[in-house]
């Protein structure tokens, strides 16, 4: 994907040298393999060092909000929905922005490639467009790249930016027939009380890190609820109580807010899919509202407005 | 092995109430075992944990004499969990103990020496401590004279005001008493800020130590004065104060660069603050 | 002391016959991580893994530990009298810890055993803990061990040092705790002079293999206020979404926090991880927080690791180089690069 990261560096490179932007927001490689350095650059000289290829995953929309300086950034489907989001939650302007489009094939997993060395060590990956090619001390695997690819892109139905000032390169195809749903009705199809088991299992190994808040986009708020001391919500031990509180009530917090961005679960360092979460909710609003999250400017998360035909009565 | 997180127990003797807006309240505890008073060995200047079983710890400033030995003395302001916690209790309510903690004013250096002591606020309670430990018959002939400026927002703002009445009645302590603004007509003594009584009063800095506790923007225009009075910096003492849990250097988030204010601290002289980052 | 030998089949039984007299940990695979786990019969450890993904500290300092019980029934005469929670302070051993996991330990006894306060519960667990390592024979290309006063074969911090030698391990005793467990359980073959040479060659290659350098020299040299001040930490502190991952998983991260948790009449104050890195951290309950910024909570991890530290101990760096944060770190901040920064 050299031709990406070059258009992305002369790209900058003008809007940097032309002060239509003060800064530009994109990545740096990482210093490891199938990492990458979210980065801000502020002059034309800085503009090589962006680099894009499918371990740039971190959702960059999470380094918006509150900015006070006109920022370009590249945006992937995902990032695009969450920045329509905080513009119309006051995150930031939709003026300060310019939002160059990448259209995105789906970025990759690198825990499920991790998964796949057995214990031997990575030391670089050289990508192709159906490929995913591993080096290591004496080794050379190759890996078709879309079963590697992240939970959420796998089933992502808006790769390319739904806002944007240009895009990069040409649209990519959006993914048809896509069932997203189908882990969230097989938790749905449980009894009670296996649900519940499932979702002790699935928090079990949590160490309330927070890192998954703090990935999220979404999660902004000034003091999360957690870390309200009058009163105090919930104990701040790794007791199972607290940690499902956390989740649950931060999964609801997200409720028709949540893009399925994944960085959330991207971020746990005990990788924990806290998506199984969200997802449900996800299901529920769409069900109950039609709503996708952050697909246009015009149209509010349900739970943060109001309208006569609500499905619910008591609201009325 | 001494378990350093362990408090002893005590039981409150008598809550009065110090300030006209009711945030401020002083707490006699008593010892329930002698032995851990015997333990209880302190020095003005430092601090101890306060133990509600149930709420946490806070660390509050020492504000009884180690020649008071009966007994302890807190004044806590109410702001958070634990305080108002502590300001919901009375006589008779038994709470912990955790201490003494951190350092002390530096006595030793300060033996021979003119003492000026200034503080704004509720931060007055360690330098109670010290105004209660110099004026003790067996202390007062080992010190020069001793100045003190205290400042708050309003009379009924003052801590320790009987005790700042009978000290102003004595001839081995200058007292300043003022506040920011007074609306009581028979109101005695200075109106102004700390800094500007300190600039008035212009105590001597030859042979003397400063010592200074006070909010923070109190501390930033009354430190310029001192320099400019001619007191040097490493004769120039204040307590600081950082979010602190376990009080004993183990927690590790009071630091100020290398240093736990908790053990290393609360006392520094403005020479060792210079060295330190300014965050805090 | 003289190097032993077991022949690795013989080992597995080692390990079952010491669970009848210590609690053993040792790296078990928990889906696609290892992590240190106590276990129940040998053959639940999983080698095949680098190292662990969360150190080994929460052995030492668990997570979430229980410091005192007390009730707050006030018809009690007991009420809000703190009693010490009682342990289980009997024998362990830690199998399978690598030498900079144990060196890690060795740096945290200079904040939890110090001459004027002792920690109770480290200062009790380190005393009956036996620590029994693994070299590393494959270090990863994160590990900088070599460069911070650790290394793949180091010593420091362990009782007992196995180096894989084929069907073999060489033990290396290192202290009486650990010669004298050998000796109760009848290891005292000694390694043979080609065993030595193996285990030597082993060590060399590995030593060779370790590519991540960082410079710590000059970091005790450099002015405390000029590092605090620098530029740099404007940049590397973008990307950071203090998370505190790293400072989870690093061996040598010991904040904690302390709390009180109250059910119906019973209450227990407890400690818990904590980190520089979530503002509560610091915040004053005036509401005034001396490190509100996220520049300033990122500059304080490092700053402390890589300069108080070693300005109040004189012990080198608070980092041993286990390179876990390099690959947790959901961001890629690198504290090799920001070795880098502040050193040079
Ligand atoms: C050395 C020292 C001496 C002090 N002396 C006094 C005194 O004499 N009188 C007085 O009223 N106050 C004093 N304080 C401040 C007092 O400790 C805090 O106001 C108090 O801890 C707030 O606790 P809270 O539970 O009500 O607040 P919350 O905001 O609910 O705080 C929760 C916890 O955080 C910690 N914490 C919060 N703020 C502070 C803080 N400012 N300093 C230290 N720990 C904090 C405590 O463990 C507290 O329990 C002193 C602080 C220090 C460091
Ligand atoms: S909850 Fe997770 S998937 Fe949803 S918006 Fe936040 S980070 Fe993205
Ligand atoms: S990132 Fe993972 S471990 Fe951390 S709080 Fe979230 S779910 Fe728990
Ligand atoms: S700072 Fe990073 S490399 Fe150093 S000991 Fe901690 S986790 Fe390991
Ligand atoms: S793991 Fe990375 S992003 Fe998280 S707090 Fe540490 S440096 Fe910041
Ligand atoms: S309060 Fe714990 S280190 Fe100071």
């Amino acid at each position: 994907m050299v031709s990406l990261k070059e258009k992305m560096i002369h790209r900058a490179l003008l809007l940097l040298s032309e002060r239509k932007v003060d800064a530009v927001l994109g990545f740096q490689r990482g210093t490891i393999p199938m990492m990458s350095h979210p980065i801000l650059i502020r002059h034309p000289e800085g503009a090589d060092q962006l680099h894009w290829d499918s371990f740039c995953s971190t959702n960059l929309a999470n380094y918006l909000p509150q900015r006070k300086e006109r920022i370009a950034i590249f945006a992937k489907g995902c990032d695009s929905r969450n920045i329509v989001l905080q513009i119309l939650e006051n995150q930031i302007k939709r003026e300060q922005l310019y939002i160059i489009g990448v259209p995105c094939q789906g970025m990759l997993d690198r825990r499920k490639v991790q998964a796949e060395l057995n214990g031997r060590e990575l030391l670089g990956v050289r990508e192709t467009s159906q490929h995913l090619h591993l080096l290591g001390e004496g080794f050379m695997d190759s890996l078709e790249r879309s079963s590697y690819l992240q939970e959420n892109c796998a089933i992502c139905t808006h790769r390319n930016a739904v806002i944007h000032d240009e895009l990069l390169v040409e649209p990519v195809l959006e993914q048809e027939g896509v069932d997203r749903y189908e882990d969230v009705r097989a938790i749905e199809a449980m009894t009670a009380s296996k649900r519940w088991s499932y979702f002790e299992e699935l928090l079990a190994p949590c160490i309330r890190c927070y890192a998954c808040r703090n990935a999220c986009p979404m999660c902004f708020c000034p003091v999360c609820f957690v870390d309200e001391s009058t009163p105090q919500w919930l104990g701040k031990s790794i007791d199972p109580t607290d940690t499902k509180t956390f989740h649950f009530l931060r999964a609801y917090h997200l409720a028709g807010r949540c893009t399925d961005c994944g960085n959330c679960e991207r971020a746990c360092p005990m990788s924990i899919k806290v998506r199984q979460l969200t997802k449900k909710l996800e299901k529920d609003i769409l069900e109950l509202y039609g709503y996708e999250a952050g697909l246009s400017l015009d149209q509010s998360p349900p739970l943060d407005t109001y309208s006569p035909d609500d499905p619910q009565e008591f609201i009325r | 092995m001494e378990n350093p997180y362990l408090p002893y127990p005590v039981r409150i003797d008598s809550v009065v109430t110090e300030t006209e807006d009711r945030n401020l309240k002083t707490f006699k505890l008593i010892f329930l075992n002698s032995a851990d008073r015997e333990k209880f060995i302190h020095r003005a200047g430092q601090f101890a944990e306060l133990s509600i079983a149930g709420k946490g710890e806070i660390p509050i400033g020492i504000a009884s004499s180690p020649t008071e030995q009966e007994y302890l003395l807190f004044t806590v302001n109410k702001v958070g969990v634990v305080t108002t916690a502590l300001h919901q209790m009375s006589a008779g309510d038994v709470i912990g103990v955790r201490g003494p903690l951190g350092n002390w004013y530096p006595w030793e250096q300060m033996e021979g020496k003119n003492i000026v002591i200034i503080g704004g606020g509720f931060a007055f309670t360690t330098l109670r401590a010290s105004i209660v430990y110099l004026l003790h018959p067996d202390n007062r002939s080992h010190f020069g004279d001793i100045t003190v400026i205290y400042g708050a927002r309003t009379p009924g703002m003052l801590l320790y005001k009987d005790e700042l009445a009978a000290w102003n009645e004595r001839d081995d302590i200058r007292i300043h008493i003022t506040v920011d603004a007074a609306d009581d007509p028979n109101w005695q003594y200075n109106v102004g800020f700390v800094p500007a009584i300190t600039q008035e009063k212009a105590p001597s800095a030859k042979d003397a130590y400063a010592v200074v506790c006070g909010p923070p923007i109190m501390i930033k225009f009354t430190l310029p004065i001192l320099r400019e009075l001619g007191f040097p910096e490493e004769r120039t003492i204040m307590s600081l104060e950082m979010r602190m849990k376990c009080g004993v250097g183990m927690c590790g988030r009071c630091n100020i660069g290398g240093e736990y204010v908790c053990k290393d601290g609360p006392v520094f002289s403005l020479t060792q603050l210079s060295q330190l980052p300014g965050e805090y | 002391m003289a190097d032993r030998v077991i022949k690795k089949s013989e080992f597995i039984e080692l390990i079952d016959r010491l669970l009848e007299s210590y609690r053993v940990y040792a790296p078990v695979r928990q889906q696609d991580m290892t992590n240190f786990q106590e276990i129940s019969a040998a053959d639940q450890v999983d080698l095949s893994l680098a190292n662990t993904t969360m150190s080994p500290k929460s052995i030492m300092l668990p997570q979430s530990e229980t410091m005192f019980e007390f009730n707050v029934d006030k018809t009690s005469d007991q009420a809000a009298i703190l009693r010490e929670t009682e342990k289980d302070l009997s024998p362990r051993l830690i199998f399978g810890i690598r030498p900079c996991d144990a060196k890690a330990f060795q740096l945290l006894d200079l904040n939890f055993d110090t001459v004027a306060y002792k920690d109770p519960w480290w200062v009790a667990r380190r005393k009956t803990t036996t620590l029994m390592g693994l070299a590393c024979n494959a270090p990863c290309s994160t590990c900088f061990c070599t460069s911070v006063g650790s290394g793949p074969f180091a010593p420091e911090g362990l009782d007992l040092l196995l180096v894989d030698v084929d069907d073999y391990f060489l033990i290396q005793v290192i202290t009486e705790k650990g010669e004298k467990l050998l000796n109760e359980e009848g290891i005292e073959t000694e390694a043979a002079g080609a065993m030595k040479q193996a285990a030597l060659a082993s060590e060399k290659s590995s030593l060779q293999s370790i590519k991540s350098v960082v410079s710590a020299a000059s970091l005790a040299q450099h002015d405390t206020k000029t590092l605090f001040d620098s530029d740099f930490w404007e940049e590397v502190q973008f990307a950071c979404i203090n998370c505190g991952v790293c400072t989870f998983v690093c061996p040598t991260c010991w904040c904690f926090d302390i709390q009180d948790e109250v059910h119906k009449d019973n209450g227990i104050r407890l400690r818990n991880w904590d980190s520089c890195m979530f503002p509560l951290f610091t915040l004053h309950g005036s509401g005034h927080n001396p490190r509100a910024q996220k520049l300033q909570r990122l500059r304080q991890r490092f700053m402390h690791k890589l300069k108080y530290f070693v300005d109040k101990y004189d012990k080198g760096v608070a980092c041993v180089g286990c390179g876990r944060c390099v690959q947790q770190c959901p961001v890629n901040i690198d504290i090799r690069e920001v070795f880098r920064l502040m050193n040079d």
